[in-house]
């Protein structure tokens, strides 16, 4: 099948509107008779699910977890783009597109990032209606801070837990249309696979997670908004239960896969601190407004360090290397994600880290702490030169901007990051890549959309700060309810799905037999061993450096470590009741399919682009290379095993952005 | 570290459970509360007994989900954190650790240590909202302003996790803490205004029916409650429904 991205026609300033003006619409009185189900109730799936419940279809929304306002958007931290304006700096529109297709290393599509942009106004006042307490100044404003890879202040936030906000803004939503009852919330319910009925998606199979009752839930269209897939790696910043299984279902039922290789390692993560580590913890990346990276000049002085024989406050300034100022003097701290990444991990390879391991670096608020101490003296018409007052006035700002990352950081390492510089290191955070959608997010599957983290669309090859809180809520709140009426102007005669068809049995079947053989399979091996083994895998060689030579291991290494999971793997208890290792395995089992495309995907993309990096493909300062030929979509079709996908490209045209050389210095 | 678990096991809702007795060995003071649990589980599963059940997800103290009660108090002996974010650092080698599920009539055991909280939700839905609908033409966010010290003290409410250990530290099981910070985020914004009447009988409605207590301030949820939700809420929830039934 051709991919068709159905971008509408016009400049690309008006497409969105023009397009808006042309769908079909549902009238009101259909729109009662036409179900939705949306999996996944985070910032996505729990906008898009109370907006398609106001405009009046009847929605059944899923979730794993016992409460859709615990779904891990909750756990995003800093903020979220949007181009007001408010600070003057001469944000627009078109900035804000200019800089997530630039951050993108020019592998987004223009039109889905412009709409991207025009939106996220909206979304920031319609939070603002729904009571969301961003953080506003003396004088009742809206306030903002700047984020990575840009150079004006357009974050809005909310202390250091603005998805939280957001995510139980759009929680309160759904709340107000489950009380009316136009949403039936299924909690604690995973689903398990998509069932096609004459070529369009009709519904889900489910597994209620505390009796294990296998389910069939039938509507007129299913929208996946379950999230990325960054736990293939193990260990990342994804909360426990995040899982790829809803969006590979749909892969396996025809929904091609895109970008596999797109993967996100945030710059700014606690240091791993032992093998018992079953998840990192993300610092966020506001930080880098006011903290500065560093390692120390001398190696030996590192080597002091890591044995803990010098403390980082008796290195003097002269042998401290800020390696991203130096290498990025435009940017410097602030530089993009991947770029920061890299970076420090280039220092740590070289020697240069600073803790027992040797991989993590500084990030340092001393001087930050100085700054607004002499700023607030100043102020406060105090002694200027008394070091301490400005340490104590500091303190005071850092506290009232960071406080609640720095008593995290101080609970889970141990150590005061007032006194001394917090150690960081890069973590796997988020998944760029997902399921291939057209501008309507719509999947290669009719009646099929995906939206937020699942789908690919809009950060390209590495996403900016605060982007994926505004794509999460631009799809959810303002695109896909619009879009999805165009595919259900067809449904208005359609009348109820049945459950009963050869489709919905056949899927059940299917799912109740993997079910039964995790739970007869006499193993000897728990599934955290293989999804350990796994993650070892990916982070060694399909991380944040990746070669040919290792990405073929890759491959075989995943595909036996497959193999031996299906005949190994043992889980205790039974199917009729709440066990969580049983929903782990069929999670475990997905990556383990995932993690092989996704290596596939980062071997036949010969070029350096974004978070992927491939050592064969650098400039000479160390920097990432991308090629003109590789300027495409890897989507991938489904063809039995994962090394059979075969590959379509989408071929993405620049027209009213310059492709340049992506450059911070 | 060597200690000795004393964790409830119960089936299910239907099953009685009851305290059994896991010695553990090699536990590092750097592992979190639930990662020693990890360790505890996977030594379950290779001996082919049933791991022990618990809710987690985020692991970084914003989800809500983790829910234990260790040695008498919600979420452990650290305070203003989540279970996940307890280490275990603050316990000493040769330790007896009893751990217990969020204990209340409106929270019934699903399985272990596990408890149904779907209760917080459906107070939720009876009034834990504005009503607006996404039209993409609200007003302007900077339209009203809010002073600064409004919109803090209503992000101060809002932290709220939902975790319940509110209710399970109450000798009432009261949620009146859980209920006050919806209540109190609303109440300060302007936004909030037009509904507040129905919201908080609506909602205070919801959380008498679903068998919560009432609250006789003793304070103890401020203490136990790891995002420090002040009790001030209480007041203001109650002084919201004095309103209320004065209109």
């Amino acid at each position: 099948m051709a991919l068709d991205s159905k971008i509408p026609e016009g400049p690309l300033a008006d497409k969105w509107t023009t397009h808006k003006n042309n769908i079909d619409l549902v009238n009101p009185a259909n729109k009662r008779l036409i179900d939705v189900i949306v999996v996944g109730t985070g910032l996505a799936g729990g906008s898009a699910a109370a907006t398609l419940a106001e405009l009046g279809y009847n929605v059944k929304a899923f979730c794993f977890q016992d409460s859709p306002r615990r779904a891990h958007s909750i756990a995003a931290q800093g903020g979220i783009n949007a181009a007001k304006n408010y600070q003057g700096d001469g944000d627009s529109t078109y900035r804000l597109f200019y800089d997530t297709v630039k951050g993108g290393d020019y592998r987004s599509r223009e039109a889905n990032v412009h709409r991207l942009a025009e939106v996220s106004t909206n979304i920031i006042d319609q939070c603002v209606a729904q009571g969301v307490p961003f953080a506003r100044d003396y004088g009742g404003l809206l306030d903002n801070r700047s984020f990575g890879g840009v150079l004006v202040s357009r974050t809005f936030y909310a202390k250091g837990q603005t998805g939280q906000q957001l995510l139980l803004g759009a929680y309160s939503a759904m709340n107000r249309q489950i009380g009316r009852g136009k949403i039936k919330m299924y909690n604690r319910h995973e689903m398990l696979d998509v069932v096609i009925v004459d070529g369009k998606a009709r519904g889900i199979i489910t597994r209620n997670l505390v009796t294990g009752e296998i389910e069939r839930h039938s509507a007129h269209a299913v929208v996946l908004g379950s999230g990325g897939y960054g736990n293939v790696f193990y260990l990342s910043t994804n909360a426990m239960g995040s899982n790829v299984t809803a969006a590979w279902k749909a892969h396996k039922r025809g929904a091609y896969f895109a970008n596999p290789c797109y993967t996100q390692i945030h710059p700014t993560c606690i240091p791993v601190s032992g093998d018992h580590q079953s998840k990192l913890t993300l610092m966020s990346e506001s930080l880098r407004n006011d903290g500065r990276i560093w390692v120390p000049k001398k190696l030996e002085d590192a080597k002091a360090i890591q044995n803990k024989t010098l403390k980082p406050t008796e290195i003097t300034e002269e042998n401290r290397d800020y390696f991203l100022e130096r290498r990025y003097p435009a940017f410097g701290n602030l530089v993009p994600r991947d770029v920061a990444s890299r970076a420090a991990k280039e220092r740590c390879d070289a020697g240069f880290g600073v803790n027992a391991t040797g991989e993590a670096v500084f990030l340092d608020f001393a001087a930050a702490i100085i700054r607004y101490g002499k700023e607030q003296a100043h102020i406060k018409g105090l002694d200027e030169n008394d070091t301490e007052i400005i340490d104590k006035l500091g303190k005071d700002i850092v506290k009232s901007k960071y406080g609640n990352l720095f008593q995290m950081y101080e609970k889970i390492v141990d150590e005061n990051p007032y006194e001394t510089p917090m150690m960081i290191y890069p973590a796997v955070h988020y998944t760029m890549g997902g399921i291939w959608v057209d501008y309507n997010l719509q999947t290669t599957v009719p009646g099929l959309f995906a939206i937020g983290e699942a789908n690919f669309s809009d950060h390209g090859a590495n996403r900016l700060g605060a982007s994926a809180l505004m794509q999460g809520l631009a799809d959810g709140y303002f695109v896909l309810p619009y879009t999805i009426g165009n595919y259900l102007s067809d449904d208005i005669r359609t009348g109820p799905i049945s459950t009963d068809s050869k489709e919905f049995e056949e899927a059940e079947a299917n799912v109740k037999k993997q079910v039964n053989h995790f739970i007869q399979n006499n193993g000897s091996k728990s599934v955290d061993y293989f999804h350990k083994k796994l993650g070892k895998i990916m982070w060694n060689k399909c991380g944040m450096a990746r070669n040919e030579k290792d990405l073929k291991d890759a491959i075989r290494e995943i595909s036996e470590l497959r193999n031996e999971f299906w005949k190994e793997v043992k889980v205790p208890g039974e199917s009729n009741e709440f066990n969580e290792e049983l929903a782990k395995a069929g999670r475990v089992a997905d990556f383990l399919e995932l993690g092989e495309l996704f290596a596939k995907d980062a071997l036949v993309r010969e070029e350096s682009a974004g978070g992927h990096f491939r050592e064969e493909y650098q400039t000479k300062e160390g920097e990432a290379q991308r090629r003109k030929e590789f300027q495409f979509v890897s989507a991938w079709e489904y063809n039995g095993e994962p090394k059979d996908a075969k590959l379509h490209k989408e071929n993405l045209t620049y027209k009213n952005i310059e492709v340049k050389e992506r450059s911070y210095k | 570290m060597n200690l000795t678990l004393q964790i409830w096991r119960q089936k299910n809702a239907k099953t009685k459970g009851k305290i059994v007795e896991y010695p553990i060995k090699d536990i590092s003071p750097d592992m979190s509360f639930l990662e020693m649990l990890d360790v505890l589980n996977s030594q379950l599963i290779t001996l082919g007994e049933e791991p022990v059940a618990f809710d987690h997800d985020c692991r970084e103290g914003i989800c809500g989900s983790c829910s234990l009660y260790i040695n008498g108090e919600a979420h452990g002996p650290d305070r203003r954190v989540t279970t996940c974010q307890l280490h275990m650092r603050k316990f000493k080698d040769g330790d007896t650790i009893f751990i217990e599920p969020f204990r209340a009539k409106a929270f019934p055991v699903i399985k272990d240590l596990i408890v149904d909280r779907s209760a917080f939700d459906r107070i939720q839905h009876a009034g834990g909202f504005i009503s607006v609908n996404t039209s993409g033409n609200t007003q302007d966010g900077n339209a009203i302003p809010i002073s600064k010290h409004d919109a803090d003290t209503a992000m101060d409410a809002a932290t709220c996790i939902g975790c319940g250990a509110c209710v399970a530290t109450c000798k009432n099981s009261s949620a009146m803490l859980f209920v006050g910070a919806k209540v109190s985020q609303y109440a300060l914004l302007p936004q909030g205004q037009v509904e507040a009447t129905n919201r908080v009988e609506n909602m205070v409605a919801q959380m008498d029916l679903e068998g919560f207590g009432n609250c006789t301030n003793t304070g103890a949820c401020e203490i136990e409650c790891p995002k420090g939700i002040s009790l001030e809420n209480i007041a203001r929830m109650n002084r919201e429904l004095m309103k209320a039934s004065l209109k």
